[in-house]
């Protein structure tokens, strides 16, 4: 922490101090928040009703983002579509941390033992799969919908919280309040909670949102290939896939879509950034 | 300077495409959606065998012509007896197969008993089941007997299904069809493309083509942009109609479009059962706006059908306004029915965009009237897993691309189940009926019944939207069979 001269204090990976990134980045991510949360009380038009007679029209005063080829209006699509990109990667998110995180815990508080080897191997196999397999195979066992592509999405999820709860709990695990709490005859399960994972806590967060920009990424991925939500609630995959033989004279069908895939995941990462660098205990120590 | 290197870049671009053009004036290559899984069309469904053989490779006594019209094709001429029961099939002599054997009336035979034996595997046996026997009179002369008149005996000749095929080398035909067709086969790259090549020693007219090679591209992004590279010559059945505007638009293409024998239907599962009531399919035929499906899935191109019979045929009868779009009354229907809470019913869907296009928009129609759908989209062959073979669905949209084939609604087996005894009986007296006004009676009181009975939602009249190089000559514009007949498709300068 010496090393760090002032200049360098705050600054992320990316380059932008800390608060700067942290702002770009959450309020590119709270628009679409807000966007998904306004959508469940109004949009500007509704997004199942097809008006055919109105379709492709370029973005204009009354349909701002324009038309799609069933004539519904984009922005309307994009802001629901928010809501099931976010619904999606919010589940997903949770259930990884949910399963991974307690697994990662576990394993930590029984470093090397036969549970140990246990977890951390199963989370290995389950890693070794691309999470777009996974999802294919789940989808095509169970069927196409939403509700499987947040099942799949958050099986991929439960590994990466696993290795990162298991990583940065071992450290912890030697230093000498925890000696002190084990001399005091405290169980593995009370010291992993009451010790251990507020320890860690920082690091989930900011692995929670780099998790969430990947689940609104691999949402987008199930439903271009048909995977992910099915008609028609909007979802901006399927847009972006449907869009895929008009882009030549209607170029706004796959622009909207792929511009809101890009600034969400964008905003998500500049905000985990952000948040590293805030939370981080030992940058937070300098300052 | 960039911009000069540009355009000279394009300019010499578009002499490269220019030259090349004039150099490929004897051969054409073909753009086709879905890959053949075989090359025999004696003994498979697959609409892609006979678009690849048929007329090319492989003939029959009898053919279809561009305007759906039957001529004599391995067969010279042929006489009918008084009573309609004995065809006599004077056929073309000197005629050989590729492999050097000569077509005969032995082969004749060969063909049509194996087509109508009890193991044949011919996709379109009914076809054949009217013939009592096949004589050999002469190797130039064949005599067929049928067990009851049959005026449609004639077309069921021409069909993909009937071709004359070799006893020497039909086992191999899957991959190494050998018919007497104008063109060989010559060499299939799995997954890629299919190259014929003209046969030297045909029989007939000679055709002005060296060399065709059917290229497969499924995704319709990669066939626009290989239509406008000048990768393929033309692409008959081009996947994307809402690309046609930008082809028309541009004078190196010319954009076909003709009618099919392609009845797309809102098929309903009659046994199902909360579609056993015709009063609930009538709602849903009534809550179907036909003309916003053909705008939105098909791009304005199709034309609106009220029975399960093509609107270009002459006997066809325009039944729309039976079941025209009137939502008022499908919610009274459903009412009645005892609906009126609404309910929800399976509609899965199989790969093309009129399908998929086409189940959102009915999605949405019938939610109007208070019917819920759940969508599935599914692959080719899990459609007909689950719902042709299975008949586990509700609602799917298809297109019945095979002519003049209401005689599948006879069939209670059928995926969409209609069992209806009446109609039954009308095909079978069609069977029989030999008289052209009698026929026409029939083919019409047929296809009152089943718009009666609201067997299925009747959308649209698939178009056949193609596009082709400007400079294509003899491209079919419609497609009275499943065929993309090369024999009269020439370059022009």
């Amino acid at each position: 922490m010496a090393k760090h001269d002032k200049s360098g204090l705050g600054k992320s990976a990316s380059g932008f101090k800390s608060p700067t990134s942290l702002w770009i980045g959450g309020a590119l991510t709270s628009i679409f928040v807000v966007a998904a949360l306004v959508s469940f009380l109004w949009t500007p038009y509704s997004v199942e009703a097809l008006n055919i007679g109105a379709k492709l029209q370029a973005p204009s005063g009354t349909h701002l983002f324009g038309t799609d080829h069933f004539g519904r209006d984009i922005f309307s699509m994009i802001m629901v579509g928010a809501r099931v990109s976010i619904a999606v990667a919010i589940v997903a998110v949770g259930i990884g941390i949910l399963v991974g995180v307690p697994l990662g815990l576990l394993a930590a508080s029984r470093q090397n033992s036969f549970i140990d080897d246990l977890v951390m191997r199963s989370n290995d196999l389950v890693f070794a799969f691309p999470s777009l397999l996974i999802a294919i195979l789940i989808t095509a066992i169970f069927g196409t919908s939403a509700l499987n592509a947040i099942i799949a999405i958050g099986i991929f999820n439960i590994p990466v919280f696993a290795r990162v709860t298991r990583g940065s709990a071992l450290p912890i695990w030697t230093l000498d309040f925890i000696l002190a709490a084990r001399v005091a005859g405290k169980s593995g399960l009370r010291i992993s909670l009451e010790h251990i994972l507020p320890n860690i806590l920082n690091i989930l967060i900011v692995q929670g949102t780099i998790q969430f920009s990947l689940g609104i990424l691999a949402e987008a991925g199930l439903s271009y290939v048909g995977l992910g939500a099915q008609p028609p609630t909007p979802s901006w995959g399927r847009m972006l896939a449907d869009s895929q033989t008009m882009i030549s004279f209607a170029p706004h069908l796959a622009i909207f879509p792929g511009v809101a895939i890009i600034a969400t995941v964008l905003g998500l990462n500049l905000m985990g950034d952000g948040l590293r660098d805030l939370l981080d205990p030992k940058l937070r120590r300098v300052r | 300077m960039r911009k000069i290197t540009l355009l000279t870049s394009a300019l010499a671009f578009s002499v490269m495409t220019s030259m090349s053009a004039m150099a490929a004036q004897t051969s054409i290559t073909l753009g086709m959606q879905l890959e053949p899984p075989n090359l025999d069309p004696t003994s498979a469904a697959a609409a892609a065998i006979d678009e690849v053989v048929y007329a090319n490779i492989f003939e029959g006594l009898t053919r279809y012509q561009a305007d759906g019209s039957i001529v004599p094709a391995l067969a010279k001429s042929w006489e009918i007896s008084d009573d309609g029961l004995t065809y006599t099939f004077t056929l073309h002599s000197g005629v050989t197969f590729h492999d050097g054997t000569t077509m005969d009336a032995e082969d004749v035979k060969f063909s049509l008993d194996r087509a109508r034996a009890e193991d044949s595997t011919n996709a379109q046996k009914r076809l054949f089941t009217g013939i009592a026997s096949v004589d050999v009179v002469n190797p130039t002369t064949v005599s067929i007997t049928l067990s009851n008149p049959d005026g449609g005996f004639i077309t069921n000749l021409a069909w993909g299904d009937a071709v004359i095929v070799a006893p020497e080398s039909i086992d191999a035909a899957a991959n190494a069809p050998v018919g007497t067709g104008p063109f060989k086969f010559s060499r299939w790259v799995q997954g890629d493309r299919i190259e014929i090549e003209k046969n030297p020693d045909y029989w007939g007219e000679p055709i002005a083509l060296e060399k065709a090679t059917f290229k497969f591209i499924s995704d319709p992004t990669a066939a626009f942009a290989a239509v406008m590279a000048g990768d393929i010559d033309a692409f008959p059945g081009y996947p994307a109609p809402e690309n046609l505007p930008q082809f028309e638009a541009d004078p190196r293409f010319s954009v076909i479009v003709g009618s099919t024998e392609g009845e797309t239907i809102l098929s309903m599962n009659n046994k199902s059962e909360k579609l056993t009531d015709v009063r609930v399919r009538k709602a849903i035929a009534h809550a179907i706006n036909r003309q916003a499906i053909i705008d939105g899935a098909m791009f304005g191109f199709g034309t609106p059908i009220g029975t399960h019979f093509a609107p270009h045929h002459p006997d066809y009868l325009d039944l729309t306004g039976q079941s025209a779009y009137d939502p008022a009354a499908a919610k009274a229907l459903l009412k009645e029915a005892g609906y009126s809470e609404g309910l929800t019913l399976s509609l899965k869907l199989p790969p093309p965009s009129y399908a998929r296009r086409g189940g959102e928009i009915i999605a949405s129609q019938l939610r109007e009237v208070g019917i819920e759908t759940e969508i599935e989209n599914l692959e080719w062959a899990q459609w007909l897993e689950q719902v042709f073979r299975g008949k586990d669905f509700d609602l799917s949209i298809v297109s019945h691309t095979e002519p003049m084939d209401i005689g599948i609604y006879a069939n209670p087996e059928y995926y969409f189940q209609y069992d209806s005894a009446a109609f039954q009986k009308t095909i079978d007296d069609l069977m029989l009926a030999t008289d052209a006004g009698e026929r026409t009676a029939l083919l019409q009181s047929a296809q009152r019944v089943i718009a009666d009975d609201y067997v299925n939602g009747y959308l649209f009249q698939l178009a056949r939207t193609g596009v082709a190089n400007s400079k294509i000559r003899g491209l079919w514009e419609n497609s009275p069979t499943q065929a993309n007949d090369l024999t009269g498709v020439s370059w022009s300068d």
